[in-house]
């Protein structure tokens, strides 16, 4: 059963594991650092589908059956799914999973909606309600470019603060297997802002969130940054990942040990031309189920604080003038269950 | 020799207009489109004042072809317009003296849609 | 947080790099001045086929429009304009390329609502404010006239 340690913040006693994850990328991601942990990179950018929304789905589509593959599940096994993305209404995922039948809950938290996911997936899993969950969710490149800024062929410049949305999707699979990566604590993101009102500088906007739920999780769990070998933030990039580091150094936390970011860590900021990193649902999902998950099962990591973060405008309140509320959820994963009182 | 010239005139006065719009990417907040409506407007402006007149005669196509250019167009037009017709000259003169530039960006524009499809950016 | 929205956007601001203007304005200067050299030269081409100066350098637009179009649609457009900055956004080709992309890209959603009606999507801001600066001209001039 999940415990309550302070507002938001839980703590997971069953220790669900991760039983299944797989990532689905696009080209330019293939060609970054992590390229070849991918479970698939598509060269075709359109995925062979006639739009790129369509496109998207088909990343989700076949990030969940891979994930399902690699845990040995079907989907009648999957008890809820929690999925997400950046397109309007979310038709990225309802049309990527309308053919799997499984009981589904359509998020939207922006970039941080693998936290979002894994989290809930998590609680329902650790409560005991169900069995198994999965959360997904993807962002494409040119689905976003469209949606979010100018047609793919008009030839406006980007500023250096400005991201690149990663095209890629990331799904895990939630269940009792008792095989590491564990999930042991999730923090409930609460909305901040700060006033930034820059749609080219989303890092900046979502900084301070990403600062108030590590720091809850800190106080509520009584640890230091020194306790986790690495704290990873989604997409905050180069400026952001600079302003989290100062934000918590305010608070007495230094985090500049233990940090690190998956918008940073999707690309190679010197020859890919990203500016200041990787953004999107799936930049945080895909390095989550390449990187991260990996890391942990090889037992190079232990204990890893995963915070995606999430720009919660939209094109209307951008071009009101409205500034840009940041969101960022916290998963605690690790190597380790926590120590059982009783095994069962 | 002539043809050097007004080539390197054309250059220089291109050149200056499009460090001008570059000055105001890198150092403003202003979008693309707020920085072309700004070009039309100041061509509009420069042309009404007769300062625009100056540099189309020195600098030619670098003068007309920039945007500042499509503005002194509209302004000209207009002008030319309301010494033949008057009153009316004030709505009929600025878009007919530019309607071949936004006929031809139609036409040109439904075509390659036709034809061609979105790619990702290299 | 512990810090206030002023104090935040400072220190935004101070981690947020700044253009390299020192890269930016020469390439917008060499390629902006680059393509009005071109129309320079099919001016004089159009002037030795015995148009007059107008339509020459209407034909000249036309062209340029012609040559972004084309550009837009081979996808190159748009690598040019990552390098050129202001140097194919300022000078025609700019507002051809700011036609024909959402053309383009929106011609997924039907001719009429996706196309058609998408087509000036950033450049009909152009068209709208570049008409009502040269109608209130066109007032004032006739205002003028009168006395």
């Amino acid at each position: 059963m999940s415990e309550l340690l302070s507002r938001g913040v839980f703590r997971l006693t069953s220790c669900p594991s991760i039983e299944g994850a797989a990532a689905i990328v696009g080209a330019k991601e293939g060609e970054g650092p992590l390229g070849a942990l991918f479970d698939q990179v598509h060269e075709d950018s359109y995925l062979g589908q006639d739009t790129w929304e369509k496109a998207e789905s088909q990343l989700q589509t076949q990030a969940v059956q891979t994930a399902l593959k690699k845990s040995g599940h079907k989907p009648e096994e999957i008890g809820l799914l929690f999925a997400g993305d950046l397109l309007n209404q979310c038709i990225g995922s309802s049309y990527g999973l309308r053919e799997l039948q499984i009981p589904f809950y359509g998020l939207y938290g922006a970039c941080s909606t693998m936290g979002e996911g894994l989290g809930l997936a998590a609680l329902f899993t650790d409560s005991g309600l169900i069995r198994r969950a999965a959360a997904v969710t993807s962002s494409h490149f040119c689905s976003a470019e469209r949606q979010f800024r100018y047609p793919l062929e008009y030839g406006g410049v980007r500023p250096p603060s400005a991201q690149w949305t990663v095209t890629g999707a990331g799904a895990v699979v939630v269940g009792p297997s008792g095989k590491p990566p564990y999930l042991k604590g999730v923090a409930t993101g609460m909305i901040q802002d700060l006033g930034v009102t820059d749609i080219n500088n989303m890092g900046a906007a979502m900084a301070p969130a990403a600062a108030d739920t590590i720091r809850r999780y800190l106080e509520a769990t009584q640890t230091q940054p020194g306790d986790y070998d690495r704290i990873i933030t989604g997409d905050l990039g180069a400026v952001g990942s600079e302003l989290l580091v100062d934000l918590l150094g305010r608070e007495q936390i230094d985090v500049s040990a233990q940090h690190d970011d998956c918008g940073l860590l999707i690309f190679n900021r010197e020859e890919q031309d990203v500016h200041a990193g990787g953004s999107g649902c799936g930049c945080s999902a895909s390095v989550l189920c390449a990187h991260i998950l990996n890391e942990i099962q090889s037992g190079r990591w232990n204990e890893v604080l995963f915070v995606p973060t999430g720009a919660l405008m939209s094109t209307v309140s951008v071009q009101q003038g409205e500034s840009i509320p940041g969101i960022a959820h916290l998963v605690h994963l690790s190597s380790k269950r926590w120590p059982q009182p009783e095994q069962e | 020799m002539e043809l050097l010239f007004s080539c390197i005139r054309a250059f220089v006065v291109g050149g200056i207009l499009c460090s001008i719009g570059q000055i105001l990417i890198d150092h403003t907040k202003l979008t693309p489109a707020r920085i072309l409506v700004a070009f039309v407007v100041t061509g509009v402006l420069l042309g009404a004042l007769g300062i625009y007149t100056p540099i189309v005669e020195w600098g030619g196509m670098g003068a007309t072809v920039p945007l500042t250019g499509f503005g002194y167009a509209l302004a000209k037009g207009v002008k030319e317009a309301i010494l033949e017709k008057g009153l009316l000259g004030a709505l009929c003169g600025g878009i007919s003296a530019c309607a071949a530039g936004i006929a031809a960006a139609i036409f040109f524009g439904f075509l390659v849609a036709l034809i061609a499809k979105p790619k990702e950016k290299g | 947080m512990n810090i206030t929205q002023a104090e935040y956007g400072e220190l935004a601001k101070k981690a947020s790099p700044n253009t390299k203007s020192y890269k930016t304005i020469p390439s917008a200067f060499v390629v902006g001045g680059g393509i009005c050299v071109i129309g320079q030269l099919l001016f004089a081409l159009y002037r030795d086929l015995g148009l007059n100066e107008d339509s020459a350098t209407t034909l000249v637009s036309i062209s340029l429009i012609a040559l972004s179009a084309i550009l837009t649609g081979l996808g190159i457009f748009d690598n040019i304009a990552k390098f050129a900055g202001a140097g194919t956004l300022v000078p025609i080709t700019g507002f051809a390329n700011a036609v024909v992309s959402p053309a383009l890209e929106f011609k997924s959603e039907g001719f009429v609502l996706g196309l058609g009606a998408k087509m000036f999507l950033i450049a009909g801001p152009v068209i709208v404010y570049g008409t009502l600066a040269s109608i209130f001209y066109g007032i004032i001039l006739w205002i003028i006239r009168l006395f």
